[in-house]
């Protein structure tokens, strides 16, 4: 038992120089402390069986390291953790909460925080927010233009990406119009997940940022009048992208697994993901043919963080604290962006990453689904989130019968 | 006598009211009170009817309440038709044991495997087309709605290959209390042909034995989520769905409509019932009449005929889907237009190896726990009727399936709320009481039938040799119905393997079991993770079969007529 806190100890302390600032040191430090002999249940989607023994090694490591226990709870949607704390509130409970930290991101994190749901802010304390980019316009410190205000902490990337087999297609569409000339050409051969899902949702974000005029108008609130502006060209395409779907565009896969494995059964040739490295993952598993490729609409496409955040009554939020800083050393990260793990993009700027570090990140083998970030292009920004609950809605009212 | 039969079935009926009836009514009313705008933790503070006005404003809504009023009657009707004329077709040559053992498989497969399997055969890139691909000459996929079409004619097809199976056994149950071989002789004596005997004599005298579980049939069909999500239309879904949808909004304002929209499913399945009532009366006075009219000359054998085809085809076509999740389980390529896999692997069976352990020992305790009760619960309230010398009153059987008849979603959050209040949510003891609310109406659905069919007079023979009502239910009633409560067992495990959401609400999430896990999964879409936990669920529930068939064979074997290998 000591020894092996020794040794955390001596592991943090030399991995972490910001310790030596006397302060964060301390209350760190009883943070470490408390969180000794905590379980903490992260509650997080489940439907990713890599994404589930990551979590599960991310849990042998704390509990060796820091002797905090961690047990994911799987979701089928994160909505449900958000209902369950909510549920806990009005039953007044305030502490002992059964939800300790929760993948989350967008409007989850909006309702939160909007409804005081969550602990914190508690990123500046964790010693490895150091190898972040936290100034005020990175990625790391708006959440679908939300301030994060160090509400939640961020551990990987998203950014929307098309899949497709390179067997059945030379050339992928480029742009969203290329993609509906494509879809008119090949009809029956492309579809989308449904919009009440959030990749639905996205992939409708994504066209609506490709074919409006001016996507400054995304970054605010939406209001009825701008909505309609902005929104015009999107529905123009989509009255004609519709019919050319699969199956008429009647009905529409539940996600962008079910997508997947539209694309795999030969049902359509382009699917869409929001993690650039799970096509490659995907290959890997056998859930996807070796053929298959990632392609990116010119111009860039919408990009986010996972974040993890902390109810605010959490029954273990120290353990919550240290599962969080782990996610952040640069080689739990390193580990993380390993193909053969999970291949999910790793969070930290490279530029305040030491030297070793930096080299760890180079030596990560590559893969021919994997896209380098030269593909992928430029990051476009998450319109406000009230555009996207605005679309979907709007969608619903104009297809939904 | 009497005066401890009283006792009895009070300590009965409060076990029941406190245990399964007070919590459902808790969660409708916090469900109620959300469903009118009352809901102060989202700043709801009662807007009476706007809640509900937004509800049916929603984009879809008709469309999707239609769509579930009409799913729900059609695989109803259908399951019960066939399973009726498959009766009247195949009685004659199976008892209702070999039946029962017959039958288990299809009752042991988990709903929601039946439906990913299903899926699978039935998708243009399944099973069935792959077969056709190269006669047809298909290089692609067709563009077809085989599953998930606007209809949900597919849904209704996964709903008759789960629902007819549990509606034979139920109808062999109550075959068994009428005697079918004298009126057909004394029907055929007056010149009535085989098949017209069925409809005419024997089918009236058996509905009434079958009505309740053909409303639980009903119930099922409104109210599923998983098969809804699987095999149904999306844009809108069936009305649970798309209530269950609301509820996962991140707009937490949606719970109140979701709230609604729980009650409204609740009101739907009144309104079936209430047309199912109506239908009855119906049918009554004009099949009276057609009786009377003693038409002689009729048959209705080719039609009979033509229906237990068709259940001999949905058998077929749910063994596959079962089969199918089996090769899933054990594959790791298999692309369209393959027949099998290309690559065999274990490997989906080693990752789940890791997470299986806690999983499998929380279904295997709850199962047992959750059956146990509510076994306990059945012989108690049966002998108390034994000893009260009376028949169950209406309102008495009404309670008992309470559980079955509602929604799911209409009380389980609101249940929740009360087990948080408690201070019991996310234990296992809170999931194992969630569990036996659905699990209990099963076992008495099936417990019950038997219990009144025992021999009387082995009874009076017991009491007349001096035994007490305690001895006599401990050395004769149990024994000689110790194999249909190991099949009841059996079936309440099926039902406790089976169960998500309650597991899910009351265990916090924190308490996996193989359902949980698979359910979860599946929305990763990954068949053969899937298929190893569906395989895992139907190897659980078929072991309880296996056993309940088994054991009274072993313990009474020098008795043959209690061995349970059929007459």
């Amino acid at each position: 038992m000591r020894i092996s806190l020794m040794s955390a100890l001596a592991a943090i302390v030399l991995s972490n120089p910001i310790l030596f600032n006397p302060v964060l040191a301390d209350s760190w430090q009883d943070t470490l402390e408390a969180a000794k002999g905590q379980t903490v249940y992260w509650n997080a989607w489940g439907g990713d069986p890599q994404t589930n023994a990551f979590i599960a090694w991310v849990g042998q490591q704390t509990f060796e390291r820091y002797g905090v226990a961690l047990r994911q709870v799987k979701l089928t949607d994160t909505a449900e953790a958000v209902t369950r704390v909510l549920s806990e509130k009005a039953a007044g409970q305030d502490d002992e909460g059964s939800v300790d930290l929760i993948w989350i991101n967008g409007p989850n994190f909006l309702t939160m925080k909007e409804q005081g749901l969550l602990f914190g802010p508690f990123v500046d304390g964790l010693p490895n927010a150091q190898y972040l980019d936290l100034s005020p316009a990175s990625p790391n410190s708006v959440d679908f233009t939300v301030p994060v205000a160090g509400m939640e902490s961020p551990w990987r990337l998203a950014k929307f990406v098309f899949n497709y087999d390179s067997a059945r297609i030379d050339t992928p569409p480029l742009s969203m119009t290329a993609l509906l000339e494509w879809a008119t050409i090949n009809p029956g051969r492309f579809t989308h997940p449904a919009p009440s899902n959030f990749m639905g949702a996205t992939f409708l974000k994504q066209a609506l940022i490709d074919l409006t005029l001016d996507t400054a108008v995304l970054q605010e609130p939406v209001t009825e009048d701008s909505f309609v502006a902005a929104t015009r060209p999107l529905w123009k395409w989509y009255d004609a992208l519709r019919p050319t779907l699969w199956r008429g565009g009647e009905t529409f896969p539940e996600n962008q697994s079910v997508q997947q494995q539209l694309l795999n059964d030969g049902e359509i040739d382009i699917a869409m993901s929001f993690d650039p490295a799970s096509t490659a993952v995907a290959i890997a598993q056998g859930l996807l043919p070796e053929t298959a490729r990632v392609f990116v609409p010119e111009g860039g496409t919408i990009g986010n963080v996972s974040f993890v955040a902390i109810p605010y009554n959490a029954a273990s939020r120290e353990g919550a604290q240290v599962v969080a800083n782990f996610l952040l050393a640069p080689d739990t990260q390193a580990h993380m962006q390993n193909i053969e793990v999970l291949g999910a993009f790793s969070v930290l700027a490279a530029a305040k990453l030491k030297a070793d570090a930096r080299a760890t990140f180079a030596t990560l083998q590559t893969a021919p689904g994997l896209p380098s970030l030269a593909d992928l292009g430029p990051t476009l920004l998450e319109p406000h989130a009230s555009w996207m609950t605005r679309l979907t809605q709007e969608w619903a009212r104009r297809y939904t019968r | 006598m009497k005066p401890t039969g009283t006792g009895l079935r009070s300590v009965v009926l409060a076990a029941l009211l406190l245990g399964i009836i007070s919590p459902i009514a808790a969660g409708l009313i916090q469900t109620g009170r959300a469903a009118f705008g009352l809901m102060p933790v989202v700043g709801a503070h009662g807007s009476g009817l706007e809640v509900w006005r937004s509800l049916c404003a929603l984009p879809g809504f008709w469309t999707s309440v239609r769509l579930t009023l009409w799913i729900g009657f059609a695989a109803t009707f259908l399951s019960l038709t066939l399973a009726t004329c498959f009766c009247a077709t195949a009685h004659a040559r199976m008892t209702g044991r070999s039946a029962a053992r017959w039958l288990a498989p299809l009752l042991a497969a988990p709903h929601t495997a039946v439906a990913i399997g299903l899926a699978f055969v039935l998708a243009p890139s399944g099973w069935i087309a792959r077969l056709l691909a190269p006669l047809v000459g298909w290089v692609r996929p067709p563009d077809l709605a085989l599953i998930n079409d606007p209809w949900g004619i597919a849904l209704i097809l996964g709903l008759m290959i789960k629902e007819i199976p549990f509606l034979l056994l139920v109808m062999l149950a109550a075959l068994s209390q009428i005697p079918v071989q004298q009126h057909m002789a004394a029907a055929r004596g007056l010149g009535y042909r085989r098949s017209v005997v069925w409809v005419k004599i024997i089918a009236p005298q058996v509905w009434p034995l079958i009505r309740l579980p053909v409303l639980v049939v009903l119930a099922y069909s409104l109210s599923t989520v998983e098969m809804g999500i699987i095999l149904g239309p999306s844009n809108p879904p069936v009305f649970s769905v798309f209530v269950m949808r609301l509820f996962m909004a991140p707009d937490l304002a949606m719970i109140l409509p979701a709230s609604a929209g729980a009650l409204m499913l609740a009101f739907l399945m009144g309104v079936a019932s209430a047309t199912l009532f109506v239908a009855e009366r119906l049918v009554r006075y004009t099949g009276l009449w057609w009786i009377r009219a003693g038409g002689r000359s009729s048959t209705v054998k080719p039609l009979l005929r033509i229906a237990s085809r068709c259940v001999v085809a949905l058998f077929v076509i749910g063994a596959l889907a079962m089969v199918s999740l089996v090769f899933w389980s054990l594959a790791w390529r298999w692309p369209w237009p393959s027949m099998l896999p290309e690559t065999w692997s274990f490997q989906p069976w080693r990752n789940a190896a890791g997470v299986l352990g806690s999983a499998l020992g929380n279904t295997l305790l709850i199962a047992g726990a959750s059956v146990f009760v509510s076994l306990a619960l059945a012989i108690l309230w049966l002998e108390g009727e034994d000893r009260k010398g009376r028949g169950r009153a209406g309102w008495g059987e009404v309670l008992i399936y309470l559980p079955l008849l509602l929604p799911q979603i209409a009380f389980l959050y609101g249940l929740n709320m009360l087990f948080l209040r408690l201070g019991i949510s996310g234990g296992i003891g809170a999931v194992i009481w969630a569990q036996v609310l659905f699990v209990f109406p099963y076992v008495m659905i099936v417990l019950s039938d038997p219990w009144r069919a025992l021999d009387p007079r082995l009874i009076r023979a017991a009491a007349s040799l001096g035994a007490g009502p305690l001895r006599q239910l401990l050395t004769v009633k149990i024994p000689l119905l110790l194999s249909p409560i190991l099949i009841a067992a059996a079936i309440g495990t099926a039902v406790s393997v089976a169960q998500y959401l309650p597991t899910l609400f009351m265990g916090a999430g924190r308490i996996s079991t193989l359902t949980t896990e698979a359910v979860t999964l599946s929305s990763g879409a990954d068949r053969r993770i899937t298929g190893v936990y569906a395989s895992l669920q139907a190897i659980l529930s078929f072991a309880a079969y296996a056993v309940a068939f088994m054991v009274p064979a072993f313990v009474f074997r020098n008795r043959a007529a209690l061995k349970g290998a059929g007459q």
